[in-house]
């Protein structure tokens, strides 16, 4: 849902009986989010699908509806870094794939927003596994710049977009350097190239369709130059980061956010004195191009001692189907604790990396990703550790409405819990 | 060709074998050592490309005070395990002065687990190595429907980094790679001790069974009606697989008949299904189609070890098990493709209840490097649903189930005293994702240990690169 984007008018228009109920999650183990200790025996108070006030110390407004989670955790929904959730229902069947566009002609300018698609199966999948929110990027087709990615909610109803264009997404490295034409140089090229046309296009020269960009996507750029749009980097290798870097110098306002970065530890120090977050692969440990050769699974607790702002994504990595991994992940970085020579997050630490850390990246940490007063009610009762590979969501709220957790899947589930037919065919079994 | 020492029936020479392999390494020898041997009357030859691995040398090591999940469905609280010479030789609540060897490591697992080494039977590290760049796609020989003639340790690159992950991540001893699945028949598989080694025949795992690669469903009929030829279709698949499986009848006719003929490799390879020597790996997603390979291998007279990918065999559950046939799934892999629509992660642990044989697969050189976190989601699942499925028994879908699968079950997959010493030390709950492997030994020997750099192998390729030697 879009409320929180919504002007108080329409909210107020759009407020039902449900959303003016408070809600008091009571005497569970309260997470934040936002890399702060457990609170055990906590409150979470949520009205009009924000939330009110949680941890300790927090009173229960009288006539509030009380969810008793004693024994339970209850944390802030799970924020997927980096997806291509709603893009695909069955990835190998290209009616149903909308990642890429690369036979449109059209790049910077593609909003991947109508694109999104609520009622396709991975939304009700993944809300089963406590994931409320998702940065969600379009796939780069014709040339390096991908187009105009949004943040989505899971829940279930027809309005996923909780902000369209959020982010511009381009490819730099091998594939960025293949897009463009065969090499780094060329890539670079483009992009400097792309960039002083959309800024030709502002200015009234050039007529732009028989250039690089067409005018929508020159249109999409502006916002980019200007530094009021994030622009989100796909980038490997230490060396192609530092380039990228030094591009700053010609496009100052640009707000860089690498994604991926896998070799990001190698220039750690340099990253975090240029202020660029980044949105990371949590466990790439193999050296699976030659952009990758130095990763590891401490990059992300490499990045984050060396004072980068780091948060969790699941790039090219099963990204339309299996957010759910993402808390799995966050479980293997804090494992790495217990390495000698590795270097992990803590487990406040790497919660947050699944849940404010990209809502901070992405500029919306003071709307959503954690449980601090005002924020989404994206809220999540978990029956143990969320990051533990034994625990399930019990109840999972978006915008505090309370969603359901049923899924194709369990459907499937149910039906052949015993494999035989009884007295009709398992078509009948609904 | 009948080849003796791959029959299951046969296994006692290659185990008598390794009983006297223990010792320091042995000069470099030619990849292949044996000499050949001379064909008898009938047409039995030595098996080329022998395995020349050797275990490597292991001090006598006791591990106490650690939980002990023996592979079989058994769990031993505060136990005590002992290897010697290469092999487990005792696994108990505790053991005896006299049995206590007087020279041996003592590893105190106190708050720590001990499984089996853990077995993937479905990988292609090596055949798709990392980096995967062009120069490295050597899984699938997909030219033609039916490539029975390959054999997958051809395209084997022991310097692949993904064995080192697979070791000191995932706990990974023993490994089978597989040929890709565009084609209907996709060649044989190798399987391997995860040791690095100069060579293929270093790594390949003394004794173990063949397994012959089959695929159902989408590639086959995508990837060659894609370049306008049969299968088109799934009853293309099942068309083309019938016609060969009627030739290979008639080649291990032939073969059989005592008088000269012009040999084969592919036909060897399939004559050799028909024998019950080579195991068939059979790549199949949907359960209609999984039902009709069982028919069809009826039809011919040969029998389906394992269901690879079998993301539907929660359906046909007991038809697997009546029929006694494997399924090879992951956790919770769905929707990348149509067959894999219907996936769900109860999967295994439906299988598991029905009594079938479930296994834990990867397919994947990231997924192998944590094999026991999907055991652990895929059982957390079943108990969800109401069922009753310990951590000993959901270890089995790591060892026992798919050593029996890969036909080496008799060597390792478990910890019995007797077994190759392949054995995992834990820091923790193998079923948590907080726990990581301390130590995994391979036939006795200490071959990782998180808290020795020198026991972190690094594969020639990483040598000099960029973080060459890192955790990972």
């Amino acid at each position: 849902m879009n409320r929180l984007l919504l002007s108080a008018c329409a909210f107020a228009a759009l407020s039902s009986p449900a959303f003016a109920e408070t809600i008091a999650i009571t005497g569970g183990k309260v997470i934040i989010g936002d890399g702060s200790d457990p609170v055990d025996g906590g409150n979470v108070v949520i009205r009009d699908g924000r939330v009110v006030a949680a941890g300790g110390n927090v009173a229960i407004p009288a006539g509030a509806t009380i969810v008793d989670a004693s024994g339970k955790w209850v944390t802030p929904g799970i924020f997927a870094g980096f997806s291509r959730l709603g893009l695909a229902e069955v990835d190998a069947v290209d009616g149903t794939n909308d990642k890429s566009a690369g036979r449109s002609g059209f790049s910077a300018g593609l909003d991947i927003a109508p694109a999104i698609d609520p009622f396709r199966s991975p939304f009700a999948v993944n809300r089963t596994a406590g994931i409320t929110r998702a940065v969600v990027a379009p796939e780069a087709g014709s040339n390096m710049f991908a187009g105009q990615g949004a943040i989505a909610d899971l829940g279930n109803d027809s309005d996923a977009v909780t902000k369209a264009r959020a982010f511009q997404f381009v490819e730099f490295g091998e594939d960025g350097a293949q897009k463009s034409g065969g090499s780094r140089s060329a890539s670079h090229a483009t992009f400097r190239a792309m960039l002083r046309e959309a800024q030709d296009y502002a200015a009234g020269r050039g007529t732009f369709d028989d250039q690089l960009l067409r005018a929508e996507d020159a249109k999409a750029l502006l916002p980019v130059l200007r530094g009021e749009t994030r622009l989100l980097v796909h980038v490997e290798a230490a060396n192609d980061m530092l380039r990228i870097l030094e591009l700053r110098k010609d496009f100052p306002a640009l707000k860089l956010v690498f994604v991926g970065a896998s070799e990001g530890w190698r220039v750690a120090r340099e990253i975090a004195a240029s202020g660029v977050p980044v949105i990371a692969s949590a466990l790439n440990d193999l050296p699976a191009s030659f952009e990758q050769l130095g990763a590891t699974q401490s990059n992300i607790g490499r990045m984050k001692n060396a004072g980068v702002k780091v948060a969790i994504g699941m790039i090219d990595d099963r990204d339309a189907h299996q957010l759910r991994y993402s808390a799995q992940y966050a479980g293997n970085l804090v494992s790495l604790g217990q390495v000698p020579r590795a270097t992990g997050l803590s487990w406040n630490d790497a919660f947050a990396a699944i849940t404010s850390a990209p809502a901070d990246i992405m500029g919306v940490g003071d709307r959503l990703g954690s449980l601090k007063a005002g924020r989404a009610a994206d809220v999540v009762i978990w029956d143990g550790d969320p990051l533990e590979l034994s625990s399930a969501a019990e109840a999972v709220y978006v915008d505090g409405v309370l969603q359901p957790l049923d899924n194709r899947q369990a459907r499937l589930r149910d039906r052949y819990k015993t494999p035989g037919e009884s007295a009709l065919p398992k078509a009948y079994e609904k | 060709m009948r080849l003796p020492g791959f029959r299951l029936a046969a296994l006692a020479l290659p185990i008598a074998l390794m009983a006297c392999a223990n010792g320091a390494k042995d000069a470099p020898k030619s990849a292949s050592a044996k000499p050949a041997a001379k064909p008898d009357a009938a047409v039995k030859v030595e098996a080329p490309f022998a395995s020349t691995y050797k275990a490597y040398p292991g001090a006598a090591t006791v591990i106490s005070g650690a939980t002990i999940f023996d592979g079989e469905g058994g769990r031993i609280d505060n136990g005590v395990v002992l290897l010697r010479d290469g092999k487990i030789t005792s696994v108990a609540a505790e053991i005896t002065d006299a049995e206590f060897p007087a020279d041996a490591n003592i590893v105190d697992g106190t708050g720590m687990f001990v499984t089996p080494g853990i077995i993937d039977i479905h990988s292609h590290l090596g055949n798709y190595p990392t980096p995967s760049v062009a120069a490295h796609d050597d899984g699938n020989e997909a030219t033609s429907p039916t490539t029975p003639e390959v054999w997958a340790e051809h395209s084997v690159w022991p310097q692949d980094p993904g064995f080192s992950r697979a070791l000191a991540n995932g706990g990974i001893t023993s490994l089978q790679i597989l040929p890709g699945s565009a084609n209907l028949m996709g060649g044989r598989s190798v399987t391997l001790k995860n040791v690095y080694s100069r060579t293929v025949q270093g790594m390949k795992f003394p004794g173990a069974p063949y397994g012959f690669k089959m695929a159902c469903g989408e590639n086959p009929k995508r990837v060659y009606g894609g370049k306008g030829r049969m299968p088109s279709t799934r009853m293309g698949n099942y068309a083309v697989n019938r016609q060969t499986w009627i030739k290979a009848q008639e080649y291990k006719k032939k073969r059989d008949g005592g008088k000269e003929f012009t040999r084969d490799i592919g036909m060897e390879t399939l004559a050799g299904v028909l024998d019950g020597d080579i195991l068939v790996h059979n790549h199949c997603y949907r359960a209609d189609e999984m039902a009709q390979v069982l028919d069809m291998a009826k039809e011919f007279g040969y029998k389906v070890s394992t269901f690879h990918h079998a993301v539907e065999s929660y359906k046909i559950a007991d038809l697997l098990k009546a029929n006694d046939v494997c399924s090879a799934v992951w956790a919770d892999w769905w929707g990348f493709k149509m067959e894999a629509y219907d996936a769900i992660p109860e999967n295994a642990a439906l299988i598991n209840n029905a009594g079938a044989c479930a296994i834990i697969h990867s397919d994947d050189q990231n997924q192998i490097q944590r094999l026991n976190q999907e055991a652990a989601k895929a059982m957390a699942d079943g108990r969800r649903m109401g069922m009753t499925i310990t951590e000993a028994d959901a270890m089995r879908w790591l060892t026992i189930n798919p050593a029996k699968a890969m036909g080496i079950d008799k060597m390792t997959g478990s910890l019995k005293a007797g077994k190759m010493a392949d054995v995992v030390l834990w820091n923790g709950n193998p079923f948590s994702v907080y726990s990581r492997p301390a130590k995994v030994w391979i036939d006795g020997a200490l071959l990782f240990d998180a808290s020795n750099p020198a026991l972190r192998p690094v594969s020639d390729f990483e040598l000099g690169q960029p973080g060459s030697g890192d955790v990972k």
